[in-house]
């Protein structure tokens, strides 16, 4: 009775005696949810355009947001340097497109997905090489992001909301806005819709994959830079970001792999979820239930829908 | 040449359908096997047995553990690290509740405490396959991780939080702690991994192979003709979870000597996978080239870069390991997506034929 206590009746409780308390957890696990919203988005672009699942999205976070601290520290004005990291992103989805994907063109998924854990490895390697492994600062005020926090009175108390998360929740809209237009309204976006219903068909009307490829690939390696500055600002990058980005893989799970408000929706259950269990559940079993209570929740999840929440139903033939 | 079966007749179908059908493989094997049990424990250096074959089998190990779940029956896992931890943790936690029974029986044993697990994470796998059930073992994962390190009983509240291998003895001589030689393990190890080797080529060349096979082949197909999908699926969660459970043992108990937590996490995971893929997936000869291949390629590029006079840093190696570990997966996927087993098997087809091309 008194487990079921703890678990049941304790944590509302809580809740209701500590409502700003309360407030300031959702809040914290919205902005958690925007920035796994952001990785998933890298996530689902690659996969509706190539069917590849990018395991990759995580470093190339970690990689572009080395490459703009890197090219700031050797002197270049801050915006020079953000433009420099996205001719380095356009080059990375060049390379991949020519080294990677075009061998391996017409394997099946398994293999593709296997490759990008290559190209993680690789990029690690290569960004631990270069830009040495230790933690650097994200050059937030340089790019004009705010910083400061909002204090709030609310119920009694305070609720303090960082600017910065602020701005992030607004570039992420602007961002999704921009890509579901690009999506729905552009050539070139009815061509990735075309190349994601299948290759074959696509080409046989004249899409040329590897023009498409190397473009949502770039488009991934976009939405990586303002993660990765995004994400930056908040803490400070380093590889451990990395592991981080995995935590994309359930929201995927729940919004479906194929939706990009699915990706949103997604990244937002698990971040409000994830913060107010680890607050209110988690001295239960010892802290630290953040780590594994994401996946655990897109378990519970999958086995009642499959194709999450916004996926496409799964129909197989034989 | 020397490698050709003509004049080799089989008059039996036991014979035809032999694992290894032609005389010169026997031999071969036949060969290794004495090099293994008879010549490196005498000829080899301590460093060598310690550093290069000790290590190497037990990853072989978990590889062919992964290789079942993932080659065979088409299951993609990252659990493995987390079930290797659920095997060492079971085999200490045996082992000093139970210090009379010998600890090669707790190593066998500790394996089905990792099977239990495996079975519990396996059961999503009837809803969800592919990407999916990868997150479903990424719970394992994280999940079996925090509780080696949240869980204090596991490790007898050692304040370190780490595990201490006790001094174990077969016949009086140690087996496992300080005091056991390299010889000795080694000897241990070759044994069980031979064993186990064995009875996975057994299983996966039998009725069960087949069945896991044709689940990998085409899940729906394979239950229309008559193969039960969520038994086979949970077997192969099964056996393999075994497999990496005595692994996870071997590991602390023979190579390591004492371990974190830390040791089985995610980074476990995908170096074994990385063996799976790169070896092969799908077959257990190339679990072996994969753990050779990844575990030994560090060491070669160590020893390579100071024998060319190049003075790096270990962190540069470390970088360019990871680098050339990356390109590798990548090239290997490219030349032959099915991995050096392939690769082998070619080879070995242009010796039976070789001078001609057919």
């Amino acid at each position: 009775m008194d487990l079921a206590y703890k678990i049941l009746i304790d944590p509302f409780m809580q809740m209701g005696a500590a409502p700003d308390l309360l407030v300031q957890t959702l809040w914290e696990g919205l902005v958690a949810g925007v920035l796994y919203s952001l990785i998933a988005l890298g996530f689902v672009l690659i996969f509706k355009a190539s069917g590849v699942f990018n395991f990759a999205q995580g470093i190339m976070v970690v990689f572009a947001a080395l490459t703009l601290v890197g090219l700031h520290e050797l002197g270049i004005p801050a915006f020079v340097a953000l433009f420099l990291t996205i001719v380095v992103m356009f080059g990375l989805a060049f390379l991949v497109e020519r080294l990677m994907l075009r061998p391996l063109v017409n394997q099946p998924d398994i293999i593709l997905f296997m490759a990008t854990f290559g190209l993680t490895y690789f990029l690690i390697g290569f960004g631990e090489l270069v830009f040495g492994g230790n933690p650097k600062k994200m050059i937030a005020s340089e790019l004009y992001l705010p910083s400061g926090a909002y204090d709030i009175k609310m119920f009694g108390g305070f609720v303090s909301l960082q600017k910065i998360d602020i701005a992030a929740a607004v570039i992420v809209s602007l961002m999704v806005l921009f890509l579901a237009l690009f999506f729905q309204k552009t050539r070139i976006g009815r061509a990735l819709r075309a190349v994601a219903d299948s290759h074959k068909a696509a080409l046989s009307v004249g899409i040329s994959l590897e023009q498409i490829w190397v473009v949502v690939w770039f488009a991934a390696g976009i939405v990586a830079l303002v993660t990765g500055i995004m994400w930056g600002a908040r803490s400070e990058v380093s590889f451990s970001l990395q592991i981080i980005a995995l935590k994309a893989l359930p929201v995927l799970i729940l919004g479906g792999f194929t939706s990009i408000p699915g990706a949103i929706v997604g990244g937002l259950i698990i971040g409000v979820g994830e913060k107010l269990g680890e607050f209110y559940w988690g001295p239960l079993l010892g802290s630290g239930i953040e780590s594994w209570l994401a996946y655990v929740i897109a378990l519970v999840f999958l086995l009642f829908r499959p194709q999450g929440l916004f996926g496409e139903k799964i129909i197989e033939r034989i | 040449m020397f490698y050709r079966e003509a004049g080799q007749f089989k008059t039996t179908y036991q014979a035809d359908q032999a694992v290894f059908p032609i005389l010169q493989d026997r031999i071969g094997l036949a060969v290794i096997l004495v090099g293994a049990f008879v010549f490196i424990p005498f000829a080899a250096s301590d460093f060598f047995i310690n550093v290069i074959m000790i290590p190497f089998l037990i990853l072989a190990l978990a590889s062919i553990g992964l290789n079942i779940l993932t080659g065979y029956t088409g299951l993609l896992s990252l659990g493995t690290g987390g079930f290797m931890g659920v095997g060492a943790f079971a085999c200490y936690k045996l082992t000093t509740f139970f210090p009379g029974v010998n600890v090669i029986v707790w190593i066998f044993v500790s394996g089905f405490f990792a099977t239990a697990l495996g079975i519990l994470f396996g059961l999503p796998s009837l809803r969800i396959k592919g990407f999916y059930l990868l997150v479903a073992t990424l719970a394992a994962q994280f999940f079996l991780d925090w509780s080696f390190i949240r869980i204090q009983w596991l490790t007898n509240y050692n304040t370190s939080g780490a595990i201490e291998v006790p001094t174990r003895t077969l016949f009086s001589v140690p087996l496992t702690g300080p005091n056991a030689t390299p010889q000795l393990r080694y000897l241990v190890i070759l044994a069980i991994v031979t064993l186990l080797t064995w009875l996975a080529s057994n299983l996966v060349h039998g009725r069960i192979g087949r069945m896991w096979m044709a689940v990998r082949d085409m899940d729906l197909a394979a239950e229309l003709i008559g193969i039960p999908l969520y038994r086979t699926k949970l077997l192969a969660f099964a056996i393999s979870s075994y497999y990496c459970g005595v692994a996870g043992a071997l590991m602390v108990f023979f190579w390591y000597g004492s371990a974190e937590p830390g040791v089985f996490n995610i980074d476990q995971s995908f170096t074994i996978l990385f063996m799976v893929i790169i070896g092969g997936l799908g077959s257990l000869t190339g679990s072996f080239f994969g753990a050779a291949l990844i575990y030994g390629l560090p060491i070669v590029l160590k020893v390579g870069l100071h024998g060319l006079g190049w003075n790096i840093l270990p962190a540069t190696i470390e970088h360019l390991t990871f680098m050339t570990v990356g390109a590798l997966i990548v090239l290997v996927l490219i030349i032959e997506p099915l991995g050096l087993a392939r690769l082998w098997q070619i080879t070995k087809q242009k010796l039976r034929v070789w001078p001609f091309p057919y």
